[in-house]
């Protein structure tokens, strides 16, 4: 009787998981702009466009070199498919002060929000940086990928052209 | 009886089960949606009395956690379940077993916002409080109990919790219970300020732990207080914060149960545009360790966070010596300057290149002895005019840049003094030479193919004076050697081969090659990877992620997932 009830528990936890999958809402957390002003995380929003988000950190290597590598054809994307990029920086009160001189410059044209106490990083259930995800145009999350390797940018955008053209995205 | 048994827990997953079960018929997100992660990092033991690697008497370890919270609308719930078995060589032999470590129920809205259960929480920048959790650390002072967060106008956040901390399978002895408010001055009063260009944002906090005094000999106290307030100005470019706090007396192990008063004081100014950036950081803790134990020690039931103001350094080299904030006293500050040299000038070359000046040091407080009926049990007294000993220095430089399609590097140099009496061993009579050291790295990044790289690290630590004594300790042995040789053939793929080499130890026998080779695989959010050999502790980026690591050797295979 045990065994069937955890096989049970099992099988749905995992049709759970497949049913879902991706495709759910982007959780609410509170993260702080670099005006000092708060933002509901729940609330991100891009005139139907998609959205990529980009955990990162400001001692993060793979992190930066990804941001750096999408920002060199970012305007391109911009203006390809509308897609906008948010970065979440994860630091800690111990560099987050270092966020803003960080991106000032490198001259990031991303919308830029801080994590402190990672809250929307737990919410989004990422385990380490840099995460990336992709949102589409009714605000689901349908992509997420752990990791920056050279060259991952041109699959990310050939997925945000994917998502523009109603194709199926590449895992 | 076996029966009931059975029957109880189908109770308890029924629920699960019926919503897994309306799901499978409406697959729209009405009824909610489950995600949730999972780790484990486990690993196989060889003993090495080179290298000072005991014999492990089960010679598999592993830790492990999994985290499943569910959402829909404003409410969330989740649970994380942890499990050692038994726990992996350099953490604490406490995390001993399994079990559902942390669980928590979240209803939010603007008005309200009420949590129950496991809370992470942190105050202005955490002099304070802050409940954090690192699983690479298996750092988790959560509060278990209950936050109300509030903001019953626009610019204004109100925050209230009163729960037990973490402490390991159990909660500790105190009660923390704290206070929050914080104004953005220009959005509660939106319509005269809301345009302004000067932000102002004011905070201010309370947080008090209670203990009960069983001590046969001291009267100590029962309840401890911390308040304190915070500035933060933001202007165009410039960006200024700072915080203070201030703790009542707080006899403790780790201020040998002194009744003196604590205080932490942080200040922060940058300036930033357009490819160039300026940052000044300062800091001064004095006694301001604060647990909700007062008998704790190590990492367990810290209340507050005391941020280090010295950079975080990735490249294994720069962080072999890694400071921390030293909790009984301190005074440090960090200086940073970065600069883009744009496209087409002379040194940024076809695509620009960067660089960053960096120079941060702390030291300690000048303790003046006192010994007079009122302040005996104080034992010293500070002045801010007051320095003390030298604990630790960086200075470093970083220049980046891309030199074609093909190839980008990075080179770094760093001088550094670390004080291993303090920052190891916590006392400055423990014997040890400080480390004086010149180290510097060169990274190198060959994209052969749109999606195919190659990436070498080569590091070597210099250290000035060689005639330290040695220990068991396998850090800071004279000189080292790094390398790491690192091929990406696609995005889903890699291999890494690492070999730190003490060449420099004074003790010829001790001069071994540290190897490490790892080989692992990635997939959307999933990963997989596979080490051989030892590796020191640190902020380990390989393989395209950044994780926290600590010291290894062996056979270790790590799993990540995301769902």
């Amino acid at each position: 009787m045990k065994k069937i009830i955890l096989a049970l528990i099992t099988f749905s936890l995992f049709s759970f998981i497949t049913l879902n999958g991706d495709g759910d809402k982007i959780p609410a957390a509170t993260l702080k702009k670099l005006d000092g002003s708060k933002v509901n995380s729940a609330s991100f929003s891009n005139n139907g466009k998609p959205i990529i988000i980009s955990f990162w950190a400001t001692w993060c290597k793979p992190c930066k070199k990804e941001l750096d590598a999408i920002a060199e054809s970012y305007p391109e994307w911009v203006k390809e498919t509308g897609v906008k990029l948010i970065a979440i920086s994860i630091d800690d009160s111990r560099s987050s002060g270092k966020v803003v001189t960080d991106v000032k410059t490198k001259g990031w044209e991303y919308e830029i929000y801080i994590d402190e106490n990672q809250d929307f990083k737990r919410a989004m259930n990422v385990n380490n940086v840099p995460h990336t995800f992709i949102v589409d145009g009714t605000g689901k999350i349908v992509w997420s990928h752990n990791s920056y390797a050279d060259g991952d940018e041109d699959k990310l955008y050939e997925n945000i052209q994917s998502l523009i053209k109603g194709e199926k995205l590449k895992h | 009886m076996k029966f009931c048994k059975t029957l109880r827990r189908s109770a308890v997953y029924l629920p699960l089960l019926t919503v897994t079960f309306i799901k499978a018929q409406n697959s729209t997100t009405d009824m909610g949606s489950i995600h949730g992660n999972f780790q484990i990092d486990a690993q196989y033991y060889q003993a090495d009395s080179l290298i000072g690697a005991p014999k492990v008497p089960e010679k598999f370890l592993s830790n492990a956690f999994g985290n499943i919270n569910y959402t829909r609308g404003n409410f969330s719930a989740g649970v994380r379940y942890e499990a050692y078995n038994n726990v992996r060589q350099g953490f604490d032999t406490r995390y001993k077993g399994q079990g559902i470590t942390n669980r928590f129920a979240r209803y939010r809205t603007d008005l309200l916002d009420v949590t129950v259960g496991n809370i992470y929480e942190q105050f202005g920048s955490g002099l304070m409080l802050r409940t954090y959790y690192e699983p690479g650390l298996l750092y988790d002072n959560s509060l278990d109990g209950i936050r109300v967060i509030s903001s019953p106008v626009k610019g204004v956040t109100l925050k209230g919790l009163v729960g037990k901390q973490r402490f390991f399978f159990t909660t500790g002895p105190g009660i923390v219970r704290g206070g929050d408010a914080e104004v953005n001055v220009n959005e509660l009063f939106d319509s005269v300020l809301g345009k302004k260009k000067t932000k102002v944002i004011l905070g201010g906090s309370f947080v008090s732990k209670y203990q009960t005094d069983i001590d046969p000999n001291l009267n100590l106290p029962e309840n401890v207080a911390t308040y304190g307030g915070r500035v933060n100005i933001i202007r165009e470019g410039f960006n200024f914060s700072t915080e203070y706090a201030y703790k009542m007396n707080d006899p403790s192990f780790d201020n040998h149960y002194s009744y003196k008063n604590g205080e932490a004081l942080f200040a922060s100014l940058s300036y930033a545009t357009n490819g160039l950036s300026f940052m000044v950081q300062g800091k001064r803790v004095d006694n301001m360790s604060f647990r909700s134990d007062r008998d704790a020690s190590l990492q367990s039931l810290l209340i507050n966070y005391l941020p280090a103001t010295t950079r975080p350094h990735t490249y294994s080299m720069l962080a072999l010596n890694p400071y921390a904030t030293q909790l009984r006293g301190e005074v440090g500050g960090m200086v940073e300057v970065q600069y883009k040299f744009k496209k087409n000038t002379a040194i940024g070359g076809k695509y620009g290149a960067e660089i960053t000046v960096n120079y941060s040091q702390a030291n300690g407080l000048r303790q003046i002895p006192v010994g007079d009926s009122t302040t005996a049990m104080t034992f010293y007294k500070t002045s801010y005019g007051d320095i003390g000993d030298n604990y630790y220095h960086d200075f470093n430089i970083e220049f980046s840049k891309k030199f074609s399609k093909k190839w980008k590097g990075t080179a770094v140099y760093s001088n550094q003094f670390y004080n291993r009496n303090i920052v190891q061993f916590g006392a400055a009579n423990e014997g040890y030479e400080s480390l004086k050291s010149d180290i510097v790295v060169l990274d190198l990044t060959y994209k052969y193919r749109p999606s195919s790289s190659l990436r070498l690290e080569v590091q070597g630590l210099f250290a000035r004076n060689q005639n330290m004594i040695t220990n068991s300790n396998l850090v800071g042995k004279g000189n080292w050697g790094t390398m790491l040789l690192e091929w990406s053939p696609n995005g889903n793929w890699f291999v890494a081969l690492f070999d730190q080499y003490n060449y420099g130890n004074p003790d010829k026998a001790a001069r071994v090659h540290y190897y490490l080779g790892t080989f692992g695989y990635n997939k959307d959010a999933h990963r997989i990877a596979v080490s051989y050999g030892k590796q020191s502790a640190g902020i380990f980026c390989v393989g395209g992620v950044c994780r926290v690591v600590p010291a290894s050797n062996g056979l270790t295979l790590s799993i990540t997932s995301s769902f």
